[in-house]
């Protein structure tokens, strides 16, 4: 076992054991990653926060769930996903798309628009801060349905399998909802990437 | 494969899933769209970008927030 993961097995067990010290390590390995799966899903900074302290106070409660089966970052994620999902749900009556909603496979709409080369590297072409206020401005404009299962997969990398249990959704919706975040994505970053 | 073959197949050839049959006749088709390759080539950099981004520090004030509420809820010392 790598020694990262072996520290973090006794910080979960010495928590597990009441040592508030450990846990709070355990939250500033962590925190800044399930700010951005919060933030991600729920497009709102005060929401993000939100589950943010949520989803750890939800953790430390339910440390004696944790089995070891999975990474406990794999774990934390979840938590931090169901939480931010409620808040999405909770404000989604004034959306126009629902996050259930099926995505009718219509070819035409999915058809790339935009081709135009990007060359090898192109994000060098900019700062980090500006990289990342071009990121999210792209991910944030996705409908929830698509930015949710984007987030999951390329941000957070969770499996199609994972990424489907946890949204209650099939193996096949996951990878329609997948393939066209990632065209609406690649669309949305053109103008940003391309040559020239 | 046409070009709408490589699209329905896109996600499960970058995320490395395709069956070596389709991967060839996938191969094929870009050797000679253009349009093709570079859909595949920025689809597979955009996937890359999101994938390799360290997430940002946290905004002002939220991991004292944090540790704050954490220890006020959980009852230990901050």
């Amino acid at each position: 076992m790598p020694a990262h993961l072996e520290n973090e097995v006794t910080l979960i067990a010495a928590a597990r054991a009441g040592n508030g010290e450990a846990f709070t390590t355990l939250v500033n390995q962590y925190d800044r990653n399930i700010y951005r799966v919060a933030l991600n899903i729920t497009g709102k900074q005060e929401d993000a926060e939100d589950v943010l302290q949520e989803a750890f106070l939800k953790a430390y409660t339910n440390l004696d769930s944790f089995r070891g089966n999975s990474r406990f970052y794999t774990w934390l994620v979840r938590i931090a996903v169901n939480e931010a999902l409620m808040k999405l749900r909770k404000g989604r009556r004034d959306r126009s798309v629902s996050l259930d909603e099926p995505i009718a496979t219509d070819d035409g709409e999915s058809m790339p628009r935009e081709i135009e080369d990007w060359g090898d590297s192109p994000e060098q072409s900019y700062a980090k801060t500006e990289l990342q206020a071009i990121l999210n401005g792209a991910m944030e404009s996705l409908e929830p349905q698509f930015r949710t299962v984007v987030v999951l997969r390329d941000v957070e990398n969770l499996s199609t399998e994972e990424t489907a249990e946890l949204l209650g959704l099939s193996v096949p919706a996951v990878k329609t909802r997948l393939l066209r975040g990632r065209l609406k994505l690649r669309e949305r970053l053109n103008k940003y990437f391309k040559r020239g | 494969m046409n070009c709408k073959g490589v699209l329905n197949e896109l996600s499960e050839y970058l995320d490395g899933n395709l069956e070596p049959a389709l991967i060839e006749e996938l191969r094929r088709h870009l050797e000679c769209c253009d349009d093709c390759r570079v859909v595949v080539d920025t689809t597979r950099k955009t996937i890359e970008i999101y994938c390799n981004t360290e997430p940002m520090p946290l905004p002002q004030g939220i991991r004292e927030r944090l540790e704050r509420t954490l220890a006020k809820k959980l009852k230990r010392p901050s």
